[in-house]
């Protein structure tokens, strides 16, 4: 592992700084009607895990799959935010021309190959994605996010036994919040120490990390790269918290919920941590900080104006497009 | 063009075979494909001669034989995946309908998933209710998918090919019962059925008889016990059901003037519904009696053996069905 710089510092602070800004400004536009779909299931409070794991990722090269809280990832691999917002407006210049909607943001030269909406479907297609990387001996890892409700399903069994018995270079990073939709992990996992599953799998155990902490998040994948690209897939549990409902719709979680997010957010919110990190090395920082925080509003704003104005996919010819190819 | 004659699982391994040498994307998956030579001896062999990376014996985990099928497809190889029989796949449903047969549109063309799951269909040998289901309809329901019904040695040698060379996902399904039916099959390595083209198996004026896979040889003996009555059959085997040539059926339709249509499938929302109402949109002023249907009764499927037999359709059934519109 290389030398973290404080450039490297700046820069996720940068990411996850855009990502609140753009989960936020989403959930806005969606108590506005301006984002219409049902399903918006945002990123804020996750922010240090998308960062930190695609910080070791070589673009282009490497892999990520996700579910549907899939937004983060689209911003931190480097998808552009007006494309991304536009996706959220289903507006004909969004990352999937506006088919996908928020749950199915993708982008195929960032090898980011989607969001997924089933819960656990997307892991399968983790394993089928590392055995190519092992087919044509590329070298590259698939990084795969899973959230906690998604290990109590079929897919997750299947799609890490299959990985662990043909040795594949998986990454499966669990994104722990404490809740599958209203359920806590307790209520739902006999064993809910969820990284202890690898064992069943063949797959090696990087215990829990703090997910709140990018530099962690960094450090632990970096370690799992270099382990999964040597023998086999990794399992990291990555405790968090999400600072939303499962989904905006979920409306009585954050007050059934208010003093534990309070909680969170005053003691453990990844962006304060990273800053904290930051101005401890460069106490001068701070002006710096607050420049990435105007400009990255600003990106959010302008965004938000490239996706109002795209126009709404509406011919027959888009909707007839792509069910096959020609 | 010369010819061999072979029985039809002989017909598919040598399609297999010469596409895996074709191709070095090409590669199988599935319980039991290699070191057991394969359920139904369809990849007899392959094991010995392409090795472990190419030939992979997969855990019994039907979600993740179909979901890493995609994955590995998306990332630009060509599986053909297996599935022991169709009745399993029923647990893989959501990696097929909900991934492979929606990723290409749902990202808006960004990815491609050109596999092919082969499964093995059918009946007739006392495998009880939850062994004998011929569910091809449930899948032809989707678009996205392509559905593979061949019901001669020599459509299943070009249709596995195209299937194989198709950027499109397949459901390649192989009626057990034809496994073992010989028939003659072209010597020719680049044979290709089109994707989607019916094929009249036998021309007659007096009635057309619809169907596919194992119904071809129902209808054929049909054709056979009519024709020393004095009626010509018109036997149009479709080959796939989706895409579905309706042309063929109507032409056939407006030269007969009557239709029977022939599945071994269930007969409540199946091919023959489909079909029944498209030919009574289509061709309802050249209809000169109601279409009908032979199917398997609506009951599962028991395992003594006489109850077994009064479940599904036979020539005699056919024959019977088109003295009533006679």
């Amino acid at each position: 592992m290389g030398q973290i710089t404080m450039e490297m510092l700046l820069d996720w602070y940068r990411q996850m700084v855009l990502i609140r800004e753009f989960e936020e400004a989403c959930q806005h536009l969606y108590e506005q009607k301006r984002i219409t779909g049902v399903y918006l299931h945002l990123y804020s409070g996750h922010e240090a895990i998308a960062v930190g794991a695609i910080a070791n990722m070589v673009i282009g090269k490497d892999h990520i799959i996700t579910a549907y809280r899939d937004h983060g990832i689209a911003l931190a691999i480097g998808c552009d935010p007006g494309a991304t917002m536009a996706e959220m407006m289903g507006k004909r210049d969004g990352l999937s021309g506006g088919k996908g909607g928020s749950m199915h943001l993708a982008s195929r030269r960032h090898n980011f190959w989607g969001g997924y909406a089933i819960v656990g479907g997307h892991l399968p297609l983790a394993t089928g994605l590392a055995l190519e990387s092992q087919y044509n001996e590329r070298g590259a890892v698939v990084i795969s996010m899973v959230g906690d409700g998604a290990t109590n399903n079929g897919y997750f069994h299947e799609a890490l036994n299959m990985s662990g018995v043909w040795r594949l270079p998986n990454i499966w990073i669990i994104e722990n919040n404490g809740y599958g939709m209203g359920t806590e992990v307790e209520r739902a996992s006999a064993n809910p120490i969820l990284h202890e599953r690898a064992k069943g799998y063949g797959t090696h155990d990087l215990g829990r990390i703090d997910g709140q902490d990018v530099v962690a998040v960094y450090e632990a994948v970096c370690a799992a790269k270099e382990y999964a690209l040597a023998y086999g897939p990794v399992l990291i549990e990555a405790m968090t918290y999400r600072y939303r409902g499962h989904g905006v719709s979920d409306k009585q979680y954050n007050t059934r919920l208010a003093q534990e997010l309070e909680e969170w957010k005053q003691t453990k919110d990844p962006i304060t941590i990273l800053a904290r990190r930051i101005l401890a090395q460069d106490p001068q920082a701070q002006p710096k900080l607050d420049q990435i925080t105007g400009e990255q509003h600003k990106v959010v704003e302008e965004a938000i104006a490239f996706a109002d104005n795209s126009p709404l996919p509406d011919t027959l010819e888009e909707l007839y497009a792509h069910i096959y190819v020609d | 063009m010369a010819v061999k004659n072979l029985p039809m699982r002989e017909a598919l391994h040598r399609a297999l075979h010469e596409e895996m040498i074709r191709d070095d994307r090409v590669y199988v998956m599935g319980q039991e494909v290699g070191r057991w030579q394969g359920t139904h001896r369809v990849t007899r062999g392959f094991l010995e001669e392409f090795g472990e990376r190419r030939v992979k014996d997969a855990p019994i985990s039907e979600m993740a034989i179909a979901g890493a099928a995609v994955g590995s497809a998306m990332a630009g190889l060509r599986p053909v995946a297996e599935i022991m029989t169709i009745n399993f796949a029923f647990l893989a449903l959501d990696a097929i309908i909900n991934h492979a047969a929606k990723i290409h549109y749902m990202f808006n063309g960004q990815f491609t998933v050109p596999m092919v799951l082969r499964v093995a269909s059918g009946w007739g040998d006392q495998a009880t209710a939850t062994h004998s289901h011929t569910p091809e309809p449930i899948f032809a329901h989707f678009p996205g998918l392509y559905v593979a019904t061949p019901a001669t040695p020599a459509d299943a040698y070009g249709m596995l090919k195209t299937s194989i060379r198709d950027d499109n996902p397949v459901l390649f399904s192989e009626s057990i019962g034809l496994y073992p039916k010989p028939g003659l099959v072209p010597d020719d390595p680049d044979y290709l059925v089109p994707i989607g083209k019916a094929d009249v198996k036998r021309e007659g004026q007096h009635v057309t008889l619809v169907t596919f896979a194992r119904g071809l040889e129902w209808c054929m003996g049909a054709a056979r016990e009519l024709e020393k009555e004095g009626v010509q059959a018109e036997v149009v085997d479709m080959r796939w059901l989706r895409p579905l040539d309706t042309e063929t059926v109507f032409a056939s339709v407006r030269k007969t003037n009557r239709a029977v249509i022939v599945e071994e499938a269930l007969p409540m929302y199946s091919f023959g519904s489909e079909l029944a109402a498209q030919i009574q949109e289509h061709c309802f002023d050249y209809l000169d009696a109601p279409v009908k249907r032979v199917s398997s009764l609506d009951v599962p499927v028991p395992y003594s053996k006489k109850l077994e037999d009064m479940v599904f359709p036979t020539a005699h059934k056919v024959v019977a069905a088109v003295k009533e519109i006679l």
